[in-house]
C-alpha cells in the first residue's frame, strides 16, 4: 500500500506544506530582526552613556550636593528626593488604587455608570504626564497650597500613576477564577470576607508587580514635577513634606541644558543611576512575582 | 425580631460538639416546595417540591441544561449571587424556610456545605489553613489544639488524613486532582453542616478518583443528609438513596418529572420520559 492510498490527494485539497513552512521561517526572521534593533538601540544608548558619565560616578558624586563649579556637583539633593518621591507616592496611590480596583472588580454593579468609569480610567492612563502637572500646579500648589513641596509633587504623580496601578490591580483580580469567589462564599463568608481572605491573597503577585512597574514610571517622571515648580537646583534635603525638592530626571534635565561639557558628563553619571535605581525596581518585580507565584495554582 | 435560624445554629453546635463523640448524631431534612428559579427573565425551574430525607443521599439526575446546578444551588442560596438571579418558593431546613425574610445568606452557607465540580482548594492556602479556612471565618480566635483537632477530624471524614498528615504545611493546589476534591470535602465538613451539596463532585476525576469519592459519600451519609447532582446514571444507581429526576421542555425551563427512591426508579420508572432517559433514549 503507497502513501496515496492512506492518504488520497484530492484536488480540493492542496496541503502546500513547504509554502506554509518557509513563511514560518520568513515571520520567525521578521519578528527576531524586530528584537535586535530594539535591543541594539537600547544598548548603544546604555553604552554611550556609561562611556560619557562611568569616570564621575564616585562616592561623591552621590553625596553631594549640585554645584556651580561642575567637579564638585553631586546629586546628593535629587536622590534623596527621589527616594522620597517614591515612598510618598506608595504609600498614595497603592492604597487609593487597589481599594479601587477592590470596588470595581468585586463590588461595583454592572451598569453604565461603571462602565464610564472603566473606560475613563483607561484613558487616564493614557493623558500625558505634563497634564497632570498642570492639574498638580491648580489642585496641590494653588487651591491647597502646598507650595512647590514634596508632597504637592507626590500627590501629583500618585494620580499619575494611580490609573496604572487600578489597571494592573484590576486584571490580577480577574485572574482569579470565579470558583475561588464560589468556594468562599459557600463556606459561609461574607462578600468581604471573600475578597479579603481568599481573593486578595491570589492576585497579590500581579498587583504588586502592577504597582511596583508603576512607581518605576513615576520616578522617570520629570515633565509634572517642573510644572508644579519643583526646583533645578537645591543645595540641602527636604526636613518636611513641605520643603522644596527636586529628583533625578530634573536634576538630569538641568545638566543636560548647561553649556558645559564637563555638566553634560555629569548628567550622564545622572542618567546611569537613574537606570540603576530603574533596573533594581523592575528586578524586584519580577522576583516578587516569580517567588509569590510558585506558590498559587489554580 | 428573633434571629429564624437561631434554633439551626443551635443544633449546628450541638452536632459540633456530639462530632467530637463516638455517638453519630442525627442527621437534617430538608423540604422543597414549588421552587422557581429565574436568571432575569429565563425560568430556569419550575415549582419543584421534593423531600430531601436526613441522612440519605438523594441524587438529582438529568440531560445538560435540565437545571441540576440551579437546583441544588438554590438549596444553599449561592444561585441569588448570579445577577438578576432569583428564586420564590420555599426551601425548608429542618422546618425553617431558608428563604424567609432576616435570613442571612452566609449562615445559611454554613449550615449547608458545597463541593463542586472542579476542585477548588485556595491556591496561597496550605491543606491545613484550606480546611480551617471556613472554621476560621466564624471562630477567628482558635486555639492551636482545637485547629489540630478540627483539621485532623475532617481529613479523616474525607478519607484523605493518611495521604497527607506528613504534608500538612503544603500548598493544597499540590495535591492531585482527586486528593484536591477530597481536600474540598474536608473543609466542607470542618464548619460542620447539616447538609451536603455536591454538583458533579467527580465530573473532573478520574475512574479511580471516582471510586475513591463514591466510597466516601457512602461512609458520609451515615452522618450527613448529601444531594449530589450527576450527570452518570451509574453512579447515580451506586450510590444514591433517592433519585430526583429533572428535564427540560420546549421553553428550556427543568421540571421535575420523577422522584422517587432510587430502586424504583432505576427499575421501574413511573414516567416514560424517565424510562427513555436512564435506558439512553433521549439526553
Amino acid at each position: 500500500m503507497t502513501v496515496h492510498e492512506v492518504l488520497p490527494i484530492d484536488r480540493e485539497f492542496t496541503p502546500r506544506l513547504a509554502l506554509r513552512k518557509r513563511l514560518g521561517t520568513l515571520f520567525g526572521i521578521l519578528s527576531a530582526l524586530a528584537i535586535i534593533i530594539g535591543l541594539t538601540t537600547l544598548g548603544l544608548l546604555i553604552a554611550d552613556v556609561v562611556r560619557d558619565g562611568w569616570h564621575v560616578l564616585s562616592w561623591d558624586f552621590l553625596t553631594s550636593y549640585p554645584s556651580r563649579r561642575p567637579e564638585q556637583a553631586g546629586i546628593r539633593s535629587a536622590l534623596v528626593g527621589t527616594f522620597y518621591i517614591l515612598i510618598l507616592v506608595a504609600i498614595i496611590a497603592f492604597p487609593l488604587g487597589v481599594a479601587a480596583a477592590i470596588y470595581l472588580e468585586e463590588f461595583a454593579p454592572r451598569n453604565r455608570l461603571t462602565a464610564i468609569i472603566e473606560v475613563n480610567i483607561s484613558n487616564l492612563a493614557a493623558v500625558p504626564s505634563i497634564v497632570y502637572g498642570l492639574l498638580g500646579v491648580g489642585v496641590f500648589v494653588r487651591t491647597f497650597m502646598l507650595g512647590r513641596s514634596l508632597i504637592a509633587g507626590a500627590l501629583t504623580l500618585s494620580l499619575l500613576v494611580l490609573p496604572i496601578i487600578i489597571i494592573a490591580s484590576r486584571e490580577a483580580l480577574r485572574a482569579v477564577p470565579p470558583s475561588i469567589r464560589e468556594a468562599g462564599l459557600a463556606l459561609g463568608a461574607s462578600h468581604w470576607q471573600t475578597v479579603r481572605h481568599f481573593v486578595l491573597p491570589a492576585a497579590l503577585p500581579g498587583i504588586l508587580t502592577g504597582t511596583i512597574l508603576a512607581l518605576a514610571r513615576a520616578i522617570g517622571e520629570t515633565a509634572p514635577l517642573i510644572t508644579i515648580g519643583a526646583l533645578t537646583y537645591v543645595a540641602f534635603t527636604p526636613k518636611s513634606l513641605f520643603d522644596p525638592f527636586t529628583v533625578l530626571p530634573i536634576q538630569i534635565f538641568n545638566w543636560i541644558s548647561r553649556p558645559q561639557a564637563a555638566f553634560h558628563e555629569r548628567a550622564a553619571g545622572g542618567i546611569i543611576v537613574l537606570l540603576a535605581v530603574l533596573l533594581l525596581f523592575n528586578g524586584l518585580a519580577i522576583f516578587l512575582r516569580a517567588r509569590l507565584q510558585r506558590r498559587i495554582r489554580f | 425580631m428573633a434571629d429564624p435560624i437561631a434554633a439551626l445554629t443551635n443544633a449546628q453546635a450541638a452536632r459540633a460538639e456530639a462530632a467530637t463523640r463516638v455517638q453519630a448524631p442525627t442527621a437534617a431534612g430538608m423540604d422543597v416546595e414549588q421552587l422557581s428559579a429565574f436568571y432575569g427573565r429565563f425560568q430556569a425551574l419550575a415549582e419543584i417540591t421534593l423531600p430531601i430525607h436526613p441522612g440519605a443521599v438523594t441524587a438529582v439526575i438529568g440531560p445538560s441544561g435540565c437545571g441540576k446546578s440551579t437546583f441544588i444551588r438554590c438549596l444553599n442560596r449561592l444561585h441569588e449571587l448570579t445577577p438578576g438571579a432569583r428564586v420564590t418558593g420555599s426551601v425548608r431546613l429542618e422546618g425553617v424556610d431558608i428563604y424567609q425574610p432576616g435570613v442571612d445568606p452566609a449562615r445559611v452557607r454554613q449550615l449547608v456545605g458545597m463541593v463542586f465540580q472542579k476542585p477548588n482548594p485556595f491556591p496561597t492556602l496550605s491543606i491545613y489553613d484550606n480546611v480551617l479556612a471556613g472554621v476560621r471565618l466564624h471562630r477567628p480566635r482558635l486555639s492551636r489544639a482545637e485547629a489540630d483537632e478540627i483539621v485532623e477530624r475532617s481529613l479523616r471524614a474525607a478519607a484523605l488524613w493518611d495521604e497527607v498528615k506528613d504534608k500538612l504545611k503544603a500548598p493544597g493546589s499540590s495535591l492531585s486532582g482527586g486528593q484536591q476534591q477530597r481536600l474540598c470535602i474536608a473543609r466542607a465538613l470542618a464548619v460542620e453542616p447539616l447538609v451536603l451539596l455536591m454538583d458533579e463532585p467527580t465530573s473532573a476525576l478520574d475512574p479511580i478518583a471516582t471510586y475513591r469519592i463514591e466510597e466516601l459519600i457512602w461512609e458520609l451519609k451515615q452522618r450527613y443528609t448529601i444531594v449530589i447532582v450527576t450527570h452518570n446514571m451509574q453512579q447515580a444507581a451506586r450510590i444514591a438513596d433517592y433519585v430526583a429526576f429533572l428535564l427540560a421542555g420546549e421553553d428550556r425551563t427543568g421540571r421535575l418529572i420523577e422522584f422517587d427512591t432510587a430502586q424504583r426508579i432505576f427499575t421501574n420508572p413511573k414516567r416514560k420520559e424517565t424510562e427513555d432517559y436512564i435506558t439512553g433514549k433521549i439526553g
